[in-house]
């Protein structure tokens, strides 16, 4: 019976089986309707040894290329310091199971607790949770953390400017759980406060999720919008890149409740798509509602300072169908890494990540604006990513740049295109970018 | 070794770095082209620290957890079992975590080969006929599931469905994951086993009844032999089954949930396919379908072509969306090199192996410990607390005084059934010599109990930590670093 | 043994209720505290919300569990009891002055289908 993940020899089995008080294997599925047994072969490959398996990892990561990207749509390929990996690597982080022996996961909650004080520097809020899946399943949530605060209204309105993929994960959770949902079209390229106003006057809506930057990399002027959201009785929520926001005005600066978003923009690995972290900080008075896991700093019986779970009356494991959320596993070991990337960079750090992808990316700009094939899609300021229009045939532009191992802008539809720019990108990668571009 | 209780805070001293960046060389200044108003005013108060001292701060606060790595981890419901090491170094290859999610599919033949194999791999050993791996965790995978059910339903004019049944038993994941995706949770009872009690099932299926969300083996690891007979009732009524995968692994090998007739599924990969738990995540949650419900699954989907090419696709009859991207894709390569490793041959043992060693648990401390529910258990079964009730000591105690020795606790007051629930689950993984010294340790605490029972009211005793105050945690929440040098100096 | 005050009206959930004039000062039992713990939340209504006799309008939190607050009456909330934002271990001090809502009255005879002290005694009794 023995392999190496499954320890039991002939005689551990006999003696096991003899303290049970059966004689065979088969008798432990004595219960179990003989029809439902199943008696044929998996359709699986034979057992593969580690040789073996390298192997077969090296075969299909050889199908695989690698390239030089210059797209976002919420992953980025930003810089990650080599000891970020390394440390993730203490199996006694990653073989853990969820802090519910605190006495012995001090390590865990201390971490989260560090990520939650981190992530709300950033966001300037005064909570954070333990993370969530993704940033489009943490934006759902803040549409049902924002139904369920305002208790009687059950319409929240997003800004046709979030990003698609975000919209579409809440369209589906709003569906199903019956939230009404208004997505309130764009003016130039940004939210549209007006529009925003006329609906609000209906006196129904429970929140307006706002994104900052844009899903055109517009970094969006919120001026006025708090004012008029929380005239009407509503909430304001911003599902923002955490790692502009070590420059950018912050969600709460802006006067938004709410913040959320994807945190795979602090260095984490583009892992064809996952795991990556979403976050929801929020003010103190929404603390209640808020999905998920949350650590709280206490005191030990000898009066020692130590980190428990909290609020756990909010959960599903005491509420159940009443719960605000179904959320139990987060993605922790994704919270450890943004707070060991966030202490390698700290303020400084973040800083520059922002300042050089910024230049980057006016670079690029230039370049694109200069050559004459290419002309601004909105005039408005923007960091890492942003939007452009063309008539080159992008299609076919693209896949010259693939060829030559190179990732090129995102196609919106409509001529736009869409570039991101990190800290990782050089000036030679950007003209090679230009240069093979414009080569028709 | 020296106690060590600061946070990364507390190391902070400004002008300190621990990143190392290229030099600038591009002359323009992009941030001059941002408006003043757009910037914040000040900047976030993050550490500033060496790399040094991020090091030591991270494993000297690594040295303050227990995983699997570190003993014996027998929670109930949580299959803690091995994390195989070579899944760790297959799925950090660079050929895979470079990777932009949005690349040409003509240069991620390899990841969408992974992906798609992984998908055939689940649906074989479910007895499904397809599965989705978007799903990030078990609880959104149950969400997943349910909005399939209701899709179904929905699809064939049937509307009145909004109803779905739950054991009182269940994990409180399934009536949450119920009331999110828009249902109402009715609640089926237990028999005294632990088992649905099918006469109270029987009225409860109309025509309002989306259908019902089960686990087999049940919450406290019984088997329910009247599965064939539930399946056919509440299909006859026209509602689905649902199978939450949380207690897969005993059947792994044994029994595939769509023979017992369940149409939807979720699995559990940090359970059941090895991949790490991670302190409470990522995990992946896929979700399998019979036949009829293919269609609904999320959307994207990676298929094959006649080619043998792999491509992204998105169907039209789907659900929607429920990620952003594809899902947690490097928790899936450690459950495909999990499975691999196994082989058709070796995941024939490992429900076996873990059904024996629970039994063999059990059989040895019922005469300590209440046995409410005898009989043969799958990979996990219940303790009522000690059998000698006249001590005082409580299953809290119990488990504190676990850790005293060295275990980790079993998961503790649940199943609700009883009140002084202990719940603990093996694993295939561990071997005669780890479930022995378990058992002797739990027989030491029994007879701790009758003798110095104060004692083990106060464990933990050696913990780095003694009990922590959770009712002040509650009343004044201090959740970030700033609150609490508020609360210090306030 | 859990006090019980005369000439209050009690839930069976567990709630009592004062009635002065139209007004009726709702709160949890000193019964519901005991078997609660420390609370560390009360989940209070707003005023002028609408509340039903039997249904619920707030929840108390301790550590581990929720319990629903289910409304003994009907009617109009008025007041709510502030002070257990702050400090919601009135609740484990005093059950009986830690009110938790003012409700004005729309149906004075839904009193009748709630129990006297002594009945509600003895239902904790069993």
């Amino acid at each position: 019976m023995s392999n190496r993940f499954i320890p039991h020899t002939d005689e551990d089995i006999r003696k096991m089986l003899d303290v049970i008080g059966v004689s065979s294997i088969d008798d432990l599925y004595g219960d179990v309707p003989q029809e439902v047994i199943f008696k044929e072969e998996y359709a699986l490959p034979s057992a593969m040894s580690e040789v073996e398996l390298r192997k077969h990892f090296e075969e299909l990561g050889a199908k695989n290329k690698r390239l030089t990207v210059f797209a976002g749509g919420g992953a980025y390929d930003h810089y990650s310091p080599s000891t970020v990996a390394h440390l993730l690597q203490r199996s006694e982080f990653y073989t853990a199971y969820t802090p519910y022996q605190p006495e012995i996961s001090q390590g865990t909650l201390q971490y989260i607790f560090e990520y939650q004080s981190m992530i709300s520097e950033l966001t300037g809020m005064e909570a954070t949770n333990a993370s969530m899946y993704d940033g489009a399943t943490a934006t759902a949530e803040v549409m049902f953390m924002m139904v369920a605060s305002a208790r009687k209204r059950n319409r929240v309105l997003l800004s046709a400017t979030l990003p698609e993929r975000v919209i579409n994960v809440v369209k589906t959770y709003a569906k199903f759980h019956g939230v009404s949902l208004t997505v309130v079209a764009e003016k130039d390229g940004v939210s549209d406060l007006d529009g925003i106003r006329k609906e609000l006057e209906a006196g129904d809506v429970a929140g307006v999720i706002l994104p900052t930057p844009n899903k055109y990399g517009i970094i969006e002027d919120y001026t006025g919008f708090a004012d008029v959201i929380h005239g009407a009785k509503a909430f304001m929520a911003i599902n923002a890149d955490p790692s502009t926001l070590a420059v950018l005005r912050t969600p709460a600066e802006w006067g938004a409740d709410i913040a959320c978003g994807d945190g795979q923009s602090l260095g984490m690995p583009l892992e064809f798509g996952g795991p990556y972290l979403g976050y929801i900080s929020c003010s103190k008075s929404m603390l209640r509602k808020m999905p998920g896991r949350v650590v709280g700093a206490t005191k030990d019986a000898d009066g020692k300072r130590g980190f428990v779970l909290t609020l756990q009356a909010r959960e599903q494991h005491i509420r159940r169908e009443k719960a605000t959320s179904n959320i139990c596993s987060n993605q922790s070991l994704m919270a450890l890494y943004a707070t060991i990337y966030l202490s390698l960079m700290g303020p400084e750090g973040l800083r520059k990540v922002n300042e050089m992808s910024c230049d980057g990316a006016h670079y690029l700009y230039g370049k694109l604006i200069e050559s004459g094939k290419f002309e601004p899609a909105f005039d408005k300021p923007f960091l890492k990513e942003f939007t452009v229009k063309t008539s080159l045939d992008m299609e076919k532009v693209n896949r010259r740049l693939l060829d030559n191992g190179i990732m090129g802008g995102l196609l919106l539809g409509d001529g736009l295109v869409e570039f991101a720019v990190t800290e990782k990108r050089t000036k030679e990668e950007i003209d090679k970018l230009v240069t093979l571009m414009l080569e028709d | 070794m020296k106690t060590y209780d600061k946070l990364i805070f507390e190391l902070s001293k400004p002008g300190r770095k621990g990143y190392d960046l290229p030099k600038d060389n591009f002359a323009t200044d992009g941030m001059k082209e941002i408006p003043a108003t757009l910037l914040r005013e000040k900047a976030p108060e993050l550490p500033e620290v060496t790399e040094l001292d991020v090091v030591r701060h991270y494993t000297n606060l690594s040295n303050k957890n227990f995983g699997v790595d570190t003993g014996y981890y027998p929670l109930g419901s949580c299959t803690m079992k091995y994390n195989p090491k070579i899944n760790e170094e297959v799925s950090a290859m660079p050929q895979f975590a470079a990777l932009h999610p949005l690349q040409d599919a003509s240069t991620v033949q390899g990841a969408l080969e992974l992906y798609y194999n992984l998908q055939q791999a689940l649906a074989n050993i479910s007895g499904l006929a397809e599965f989705t791996l978007n799903p990030y965790a078990g609880a959104h995978g149950e969400l997943t599931g349910l909005m399939v059910m209701r899709s179904y339903h929905m699809s064939r004019g049937d509307n009145k469905r909004t109803k779905v049944i739950v054991p009182n038993t269940a994990h409180g994941t399934n009536p949450a994951s119920a009331m999110v995706a828009g249902l109402e949770v009715v609640e089926v009872k237990s028999k005294p086993n632990g088992s649905i009690d099918v006469e109270d099932l029987k009225p409860l299926l109309d025509d309002t009844v989306a259908g019902i969300m089960m686990t087999n083996p049940n919450t406290v690891g019984m088997f329910e032999t009247e599965i064939l007979e539930i399946a056919k009732l509440v299909h006859e009524a026209g509602g689905l089954l649902y199978y939450d995968g949380a207690n897969l692994n005993p059947l792994l090998g044994k029994v595939r949930p769509g023979d017992m007739g369940f149409d939807i599924m979720h699995i559990n990969l940090h359970k059941t396919f090895s991949t790490p738990h991670g302190g409470g995540g990522p995990g992946s949650g896929p979700v399998g379908v019979a036949e009829h419900l293919r269609g609904f699954l999320p959307n994207p989907h990676v298929r094959k072509n006649e080619k043998g090419e792999f491509y992204v696709d998105f169907g039209k009859d789907s659900l929607g969306s429920i990620s952003t991207f594809l899902g947690n894709f490097g928790v899936m390569m450690r459950a495909y090199a999990y499975i691999l490793s196994l082989g058709k041959e070796n995941i024939r043992n490992v429900g076996p192996m873990a059904t024996l060693n629970a039994n063999y648990i059990k059989e040895s401390l019922k005469d300590d410990y209440l046995l409410p529910i005898d009989g043969v258990c799958k990979h996990e079964f219940v303790f009522d607390g000690l059998k000698d009730k006249s001590t005082g000591v409580t299953t809290l105690n119990v488990a504190k005084r676990l850790l005293d020795y060295g275990f980790h606790a079993p998961t503790i007051y649940f199943p609700l059934l009883f009140h002084e629930s202990m719940m603990i689950e093996p694993t295939e993984t561990e071997s005669k010599e780890t479930l022995d010294e378990f058992i002797e340790v739990l027989h030491k605490i029994a007879k701790e109990a009758r003798e110095i029972p104060e004692e083990v009211k106060n464990a933990p005793l050696t913990t780095i930590v003694r009990k922590l105050d959770e009712t002040g945690a509650a009343k004044n929440p201090i959740l970030t670093y700033r609150a609490l040098k508020e609360s210090v100096e306030g | 043994m859990s006090k019980v005050i005369e000439g209050l009206r009690y839930a069976d959930s567990h709630e009592w209720v004062k009635v002065e004039g139209d007004i009726a000062t709702v709160g949890i039992t000193d019964y519901a505290q005991h078997a609660l713990g420390d609370i560390v939340y009360v989940d209070m209504p707003e005023v002028g919300d609408e509340v039903s006799q039997g249904e619920e309008f707030g929840a108390v939190e301790s550590v581990k569990a929720a319990s629903d607050l289910i409304s003994p009456v009907s009617g109009e909330v008025v007041e709510v009891n502030e002070a257990l934002e702050d400090e919601p271990g009135l609740v484990n001090k005093d059950a009986f002055s830690a009110w938790i809502m003012k409700v004005k009255l729309s149906d004075a005879s839904e009193l009748d289908s709630l129990l006297e002290a002594a009945a509600y005694e003895k239902l904790c009794e069993e």
